[in-house]
């Protein structure tokens, strides 16, 4: 009969103030010393307080000079969420509704290989797509690929690197929200003579909706930033956004240039995140 | 409220409870109220059961003397104490929840044995293992409680609750989730129990057969009001609204117009038919009422045939339904003024069926008839199903 | 053919599953490979050896980065899952102002890139004046933040489906508030405290682009890997991988088993037997009736 009510009183802030105090300090305070890295005089600081000097210049300079990477960053982020999608809708539909008795067991398969190290598996593509490997030579011998292709060091291996990386990602809010839908639903409208094709567009995919969602943004964000992919299978000609802050930071110590890129990558993440609450509400996060 | 509700009298002086009293208790939501200015003593070591429709706010009442509501109004006193605002938690009362809440972490011996462990009392295991014998599941102590039927997962937590020896048992609805014939023996079962330890029981249900076949005592209760309160055969036979004319069972009622109270019995005017109904089972003030009688009351036979019921004859009937259930056959009559009445004939293979179509008369002893107020609606309680 | 067409999904899910475990065999079979020579750049198979696992510290640094990695986890998990568990109750269980930022606040660091959250933290540290600071307090400092978010939606979740009747039921059996926390919610919202813990460890056990920004001169094991990536990559990455893996794969399958085997026990032939006959003569007297329930 009753739901949950939920307690009064002072106690839930004191529960909850640690965790928000340190997301406060070191993720939102952060951000507004990024914003202001980039907006202010760079040799203020917090203690000594900024010069107000609204230096928008750090901005366009930014973007005039690194939108290639900007851009590309966005298209690589696109494709390999694309290709995430393709695959990941595969093997969640295959587990939710294929797998029987196996569906932990899979489950278990889907996500076990992502507690290698991240950088150790990201070089076993360099070895995969190595101009001498199994891959290159089978494509080789099919003619797909000239005689001098490579894989290696393209942006085919940084977009495979980051849709093999960021799968996971797709499959298991997928998975989720595939799993919920009651498969009788699909066998009613096979019942009302839709074929299994029509039967996928009209009530599965309808239906999985908001694991694509989700699903999309959890691998599409993280996508975009990345650098590790590129830096390991990709060449000067690929390099992302992620690359570029973080060559700024650590090697042109431009640090006013670095947190402008960071702070457009943000706006442009909180703009997707915003459109998405605006549709789902914010108990849907979580 | 709208339709006419009677508040239980309190008991009569004299008549000793030591049992549980509850005065003008109430419970409002934000926005509705559950339980309105609710007057109700449960006599001590009855089997007491609290009756309604969903929504009734019979689980309401029972979660406030569980203590897992707090009154928004009203006492609660438990002989002589009052544990109004007491935590549930310094209530001799125990509770059967309806989906049993069992703690899936403890296997069944740490279940029963939760509440004399918090309380420290004497001999903790062997109390636990006579109750576990009481309740017949010995063997199964160590297992936890998923590995369990609905059967027997519904008798750990009685025994859970039991072992506490409570000054009343609160059971929730317990039997819902059994199927049919299991429901029934543990009905049985559960009067068994109720008998050999003598506490309290109050049982919470929406089923009339259930509370019919098991209670001593039955309030029938709707929105947040007592309708009715006594035996089981004393609210069958004699109900006082049409509230509990058509929830406990089925009822015909056919209305009329009162023309006299002589005697013990009062006079109708009933569609043109002059009846009698006893003065005793006559609940209606003012000049019009509700003539009810039981289908199984009423007596079917062709036109003209002598039937057992002298002066109470209504003509002019017509077959318009034939329902063979086995034990009986349910017929629906349609009378002259229109109103289809119910009429359950056993099947003694006495005489062949009705079939539609065919004319009849009907008949009653006037003994059996009620008389109800005429301002309730007669639809009131009436169910879409039955069991 | 037709089975080819009704088995269609499940055939291309497995494939897309080998797909995932590919580069992972390759980890695996390089752990057990020996480089041509010491200064060996190239990537490659070349010839079988035990070496690596026999020798894991090889180089040095690379056990010292293991071992900052393994107690920077311990520690950052440690943290984050108790403030991030006081959290999840509140959200649950509590009622405050400002929910839905603090859902937001929740979530953002969850969906902010990396690179991002790093160099924002840098930013910060610079800012403060610690920039010469830099090192294991700050990468503490860092990871606590990023798990924490992960740690309260596991145990959110978990807390969230805990239904609140058995809570009742303690109190009714005569539990005080205390008793009913630590004896039936604890117990119950634990086994999701535990798999929020392995999340958190997992989650900075692997970071590198934040702990990259901020870690000054300490090496974590990911920025040893980075480190060696350009230059000689000692096989012994691989190791370290390998045993990652098989030791995650442990838990997860173990926890797997443990409830599969509970499932089996409700399938006890015994039982069934019993149930069976004792439902055969279920119409006797009321003593014997229950013996059929």
């Amino acid at each position: 009969m009753s739901e949950t009510v939920r307690k009064k009183g002072a106690i839930g802030y004191i529960l909850l103030a640690p965790a928000l105090l340190w997301l406060v300090l070191f993720f939102l305070i952060p951000f507004y010393s990024l914003v202001a890295t980039s907006l202010f005089n760079a040799d203020g600081s917090d203690f000594r307080g900024y010069t107000v000097v609204y230096e928008w210049s750090n901005y366009t300079n930014a973007i005039k000079e690194y939108y290639p990477q900007i851009l590309r960053s966005l298209k690589y982020g696109a494709i390999a969420t694309f290709l995430c999608l393709i695959l990941g809708y595969i093997l969640a539909y295959a587990i939710a509704f294929k797998s029987g008795r196996w569906k932990n067991l899979m489950l278990v398969l889907v996500i076990a290989p992502f507690f290698t190290s991240f950088l150790v598996r990201t070089l076993s593509w360099k070895l995969i797509l190595a101009d001498d490997g199994v891959v290159v030579n089978t494509l080789q011998f099919l003619h797909i690929l000239g005689a001098n292709g490579h894989l290696l060091y393209t942006p085919f291996a940084v977009v495979m690197g980051l849709t093999y990386n960021f799968l996971p990602f797709m499959v298991l809010p997928l998975f989720a929200s595939i799993d919920k839908i009651d498969y009788r639903l699909i066998e009613a409208s096979n019942d009302l003579y839709a074929n299994p094709v029509v039967g996928f567009f009209k009530v599965t995919w309808p239906l999985s909706l908001p694991g694509v969602v989700s699903g999309t943004l959890l691998t599409f964000i993280p996508a975009v930033g990345d650098y590790i992919n590129d830096q390991l299978l990709g060449n000067t000609q690929t390099r992302m956004i992620g690359n570029t802050i973080q060559s700024l930071f650590t090697e042109a110590n431009d640090y006013p240039a670095a947190s402008a890129l960071s702070v457009i990558l943000m706006l442009m993440i909180v703009a997707l995140v915003v459109g998405y609450v605006k549709r789902a509400g914010t108990e849907d996060l979580l | 409220m709208s339709h006419l509700a009677e508040h239980t009298e309190a008991p009569a002086e004299g008549i000793a409870t030591g049992g549980l009293e509850l005065r003008g208790l109430t419970k409002e939501f934000a926005t509705f109220t559950a339980v309105d200015n609710l007057d109700l003593d449960v006599p001590s070591g009855s089997f007491f059961a609290l009756l309604g429709p969903s929504g009734c706010g019979k689980t309401t009442t029972l979660r406030m003397v569980a203590g897992l509501e707090t009154p928004t109004a009203g006492t609660i006193r438990l002989g002589e104490r009052d544990i109004t605002n007491d935590k549930p938690y310094r209530r001799p009362v125990n509770t059967v929840f309806q989906n049993y809440a069992l703690f899936p972490h403890l296997d069944i011996f740490e279940n029963v044995a939760f509440g004399p462990r918090r309380r420290k009392t004497g001999n903790v295991d062997a109390e636990v293992n006579a109750m576990l014998e009481l309740v017949e599941l010995g063997n199964q102590a160590r297992k936890k409680p998923a590995q369990l039927s609905g059967g027997q997962q519904q008798r750990v937590a009685l025994a859970r609750a039991l072992i506490n020896k409570p000054e009343v048992l609160l059971l929730d609805e317990p039997l819902g989730a059994l199927d049919l014939k299991l429901r029934r023996q543990m009905q049985i079962e559960l009067k068994r129990i109720q008998d050999e330890v003598d506490t309290t029981f109050i049982h919470v249900t929406h089923d009339q057969e259930e509370a019919m076949t098991m209670a001593d005592t039955i309030a029938v209760m709707n929105a947040g009001l007592i309708e009715q309160m006594g035996a089981p055969d004393e609210l069958y036979e004699n109900p006082r609204t049409t509230f509990v004319a058509n929830f406990l069972g089925q009822s015909n009622l056919i209305s009329g117009t009162i023309r006299g109270r002589d005697g013990d019995m009062t006079s109708v005017d009933m569609q043109g038919i002059a009846v009698t109904v006893p003065q005793e089972r006559t609940h209606a003030a003012g000049d019009r009422g509700w003539v009810g009688i039981r289908p199984e009351k009423v007596l079917i036979g062709h036109e003209g045939e002598a039937l057992d019921a002298p002066g109470n004859t209504i003509p002019g009937g017509v077959v318009t339904d034939v329902s063979f259930v086995g034990v009986s056959t349910q017929y629906l009559v349609r009378m002259a003024w229109g109103q289809e009445l119910q009429v359950f004939e056993q099947n003694t293979g006495r005489r062949r069926l009705f079939r539609p179509g065919d004319q009849v008369e009907l008949s009653w002893r006037p003994v059996y008839a009620f008389l109800l107020d005429h301002d309730q609606a007669a639809a009131a309680g009436a169910q879409l199903e039955s069991v | 053919m037709r089975w080819l067409r009704s088995h269609l999904v499940l055939i291309l899910g497995l494939l897309v599953l080998v797909y995932t475990f590919i580069p992972i065999a390759i980890v695996v079979m390089m752990s057990f490979n020996q480089l041509p020579s010491e200064q060996s750049k190239i990537y490659k198979w070349n010839s079988f050896t035990f070496n690596n696992w026999l020798h894991p510290c090889a180089d040095p640094s690379m056990c010292q980065a293991l071992g900052r990695s393994v107690e920077i986890g311990l520690l950052a998990t440690f943290a984050a899952t108790v403030l991030g568990t006081l959290a999840a109750f509140a959200l649950v269980r509590h009622q405050f102002v400002g929910r839905s930022s603090t859902n937001v606040l929740i979530f953002l660091p969850m969906a902010a890139p990396e690179i991002v959250m790093g160099s924002s933290l840098l930013a910060l540290f610079v800012a403060t004046g610690f920039a010469g600071q830099l090192g294991f307090g700050t990468i503490l400092i860092a990871h606590i933040m990023f798990c924490l978010s992960f740690v309260v939606v596991t145990v959110r979740s978990r807390l969230a489906g805990l239904s609140d009747t058995l809570e009742q039921a303690a109190m009714d059996l005569y539990a005080t508030p205390n008793q009913t926390f630590w004896r039936v919610t604890f117990p119950l919202v634990f086994p999701g405290i535990l798999g929020a813990a392995l999340l958190s460890f997992s989650l900075s056990f692997d970071d590198f682009i934040i702990t990259n920004l901020n870690a000054g001169t300490t090496t974590t094991f990911p920025m040893y890997v980075w480190g060696v990536s350009r230059k000689t990559i000692p096989m012994q990455i691989n190791v370290v991988g390998t045993v990652m893996l098989i030791i995650s794969v442990v838990i997860v399958v173990g926890g797997e088993v443990r409830s599969r085997r509970r499932m089996r026990a409700l399938a006890d032939p015994h039982e069934v037997r019993a149930d069976s006959v004792v439902a055969a003569a279920g119409a006797r007297s009321s003593a014997g009736a229950l013996d059929a329930v």
